[in-house]
């Protein structure tokens, strides 16, 4: 991982190498190898996930079909409180070390954990509807999700502010550090509070499903790891990027405003003093209006 | 899975994630494709 790079690190060049654009044998995208491999594991478990979910695993005794969507939904809202986890660490160690690969891991696992707290109100609803009769209610698992959801929209917005970048990924770093705590509160709202909300399916080494709906849970928490990790490593080469591309722009800006600053301080400069006799247009161009 | 009770939600549930997750892959990879034309390879050492 790239944490450790300062932003000192680039040569001055960078912006000529930019504008001259990257060399032919480098392809022009956040891929690699070890991605591509990721890819179609995750591809392939996701195959494998549809098989299990949708085909090889049986209907519940009591929720029927609709258990389906616990295959999707349970891992998803796992791989939120993972991506909540890395936020609220990566957040801790931008603080400590102001190093901002540190930074982008927290915005890239806060925007995944975003779309992941999507599917899981989404599925959720979506199971809530046949089995409770309602797509929604107030009830302490799904309010605290939602307040969750809206805890990292906010750190996202936060994150776009148009402010200087050293401050701004500051503020957003201390509301990531909220974010677990807030983990929390949703995990154990189901025992804080009265909820319609079920029990955790998995609890410790004696799960309340077994055969292959266990099986097929486990091949959603593979697949959705999977899919997540995928999405990590690819959505934190782009803020990676989006940190060298602001760099870039500033390096640019800077000696643009060099280079006028000069441009300013040589035609002021003039001629030695008592040698300018301001008969001339040509000569006493000192910014002055002729 | 032809005589699935609650078919409609089990494919709104599976075939919105998909496409959720689908959509911000290829956002994420379009972003990525083009950050990385303004920004020199050697800042770019996954490639």
């Amino acid at each position: 991982m790239t944490a450790t790079t300062s932003p000192g690190t680039s040569s001055p060049g960078a912006p000529s190498v930019a504008a001259a654009g990257p060399a032919p044998e480098v392809p022009a995208n956040t891929g690699s190898t070890a991605t591509r491999a990721l890819g179609v594991l995750a591809l392939a478990s996701t195959v494998l996930l549809v098989l299990y979910g949708l085909v090889w695993s049986p209907a519940d005794v009591e929720m029927e079909d609709s258990v389906r969507l616990m295959y999707v939904h349970v891992p998803s809202a796992t791989y939120l409180y993972v991506g909540c986890f890395i936020t609220t660490v990566a957040s801790g160690m931008w603080l400590r070390k102001r190093t901002p690969g540190w930074d982008a891991l927290a915005g890239a696992s806060a925007e995944i954990a975003l779309v992941f707290s999507a599917i899981t109100l989404g599925t959720g609803s979506l199971w809530g509807r046949p089995t409770w009769g309602t797509y929604w209610t107030w009830d302490a698992r799904l309010t605290s999700t939602a307040l969750l959801a809206a805890l990292l929209a906010g750190y996202l917005a936060l994150r776009r502010l148009d402010v200087d970048p050293d401050a701004r990924s500051t503020r957003a770093a201390v509301l990531g550090l909220l974010l677990v705590p807030n983990v929390i509160v949703v995990n154990r709202s189901v025992e804080w509070w009265r909820s319609l909300h079920q029990d955790s399916t998995l609890v410790k080494l004696d799960p309340t499903i077994e055969g292959d709906m266990l099986v097929a849970l486990m091949v959603g928490f593979l697949a959705m790891g999977l899919i997540f990790a995928w999405l990590l490593v690819h959505r934190f080469r782009v803020a990676w990027l989006e940190y060298q591309s602001e760099r870039i722009d500033l390096d640019v800006a800077l000696a643009a405003r060099r280079t006028e600053a000069l441009g300013e301080v040589g035609a002021g400069a003039g001629p030695p003093p008592g040698t300018m006799t301001g008969t001339s247009g040509t000569t006493g161009t000192t910014g002055v209006t002729a | 899975m032809i005589a699935m009770t609650h078919a409609g939600y089990v494919a709104a549930a599976w075939g919105g994630s998909a496409a959720l997750i689908g959509l911000y892959a290829l956002s994420v990879l379009h972003r990525g494709r083009k950050l990385s034309r303004r920004v020199p390879p050697e800042e770019r050492r996954w490639s």
